[in-house]
């Protein structure tokens, strides 16, 4: 490590010293934040873009193709994982109603439950769940299982 | 320029210690969920910097594992607390310990608002 002489080295240098920074903050965020979807929020965005200038950095520092592909594919992975994981964590807070609802400036999706819920009262059925969610009334597979 | 390294894997240690806090005080398991995902790429992240100051690329391929891996376990674990949340309030047991304790209640249940 003692090699950072040229250009490409304090390059690499500096996205990883902000990239370092950037998941100092997600932890601090993830410990200070007050409910489930700003802890998410600041786990997800800061987390990415650091974990994305290590790999940078990484490339810069590595000599030889195959270890510079597998990096940039743990950061096309990040980038296209983090949302899924993000959207999947943040609907089921708000179903178990883990949001606090007085930091909310806008909640959109009161209305959309409201209507959800009045649509089932109609027709029988629950809201949008998954296709496969345990214990759907009226499904014989969720008896069979138990 | 090992002050350098020295103050990276400070930043890095003292992050995934926060992670850790979060994890351990977290009320519900959904903060637990988003605690560890942050400290699996913490942990994905301080191997990049350890493969970048050393140009080691042997560790690459245990950086592509650790990635995924976390990928998997948080949407596995988050679909389990859904399958939970629906079982629980169809069998009308209430809650299956999954609020945290103060803050958990804050909004109207879905029954209750109903009636509003």
């Amino acid at each position: 490590m003692n090699d950072i002489d040229s250009v490409p080295d304090w390059i690499a240098a500096g996205c990883l010293l902000v990239g370092a920074f950037l998941c100092l903050t997600a932890g601090l965020g993830v410990l200070r934040f007050p409910d489930v979807l700003s802890r998410m929020h600041a786990g997800t965005k800061p987390q990415v873009m650091g974990l994305l200038l290590i790999m940078i950095g990484g490339m810069i520092r590595l000599t030889g193709w195959s270890a510079t592909w597998m990096l940039l594919l743990v950061g096309v992975f990040q980038v296209v994982t983090a949302p899924v994981n993000a959207h999947m964590v943040s609907r089921i807070a708000y179903r178990r109603r883990h949001v606090r609802r007085d930091k909310l400036l806008v909640d959109e999706l009161v209305d959309a439950e409201r209507g959800a819920e009045l649509r089932a009262g109609e027709q029988g059925e629950r809201g949008d769940q998954p296709a496969d969610a345990p214990g759907q009334p009226g499904d014989p597979e969720a008896d069979r299982t138990g | 320029m090992t002050v350098f390294s020295v103050l990276l894997y400070t930043m890095l240690g003292v992050g995934s210690l926060l992670a850790v806090g979060r994890l351990a005080l977290g009320p519900s398991l959904l903060d637990r969920v988003v605690a560890t995902d942050t400290l699996l790429v913490i942990i994905t992240a301080g191997l990049g910097v350890y493969v970048a100051l050393e140009r080691d690329p042997h560790v690459v391929p245990v950086l592509v594992v650790v990635s995924l891996l976390s990928f998997v376990g948080s949407v596995a674990v988050a679909r389990y607390v859904g399958g939970m949340l629906m079982r629980s309030s169809e069998d009308g047991s209430g809650d299956p310990g999954l609020a945290p304790p103060g803050t958990g209640q804050t909004g109207p249940r879905s029954g209750e608002r109903r009636g509003e």
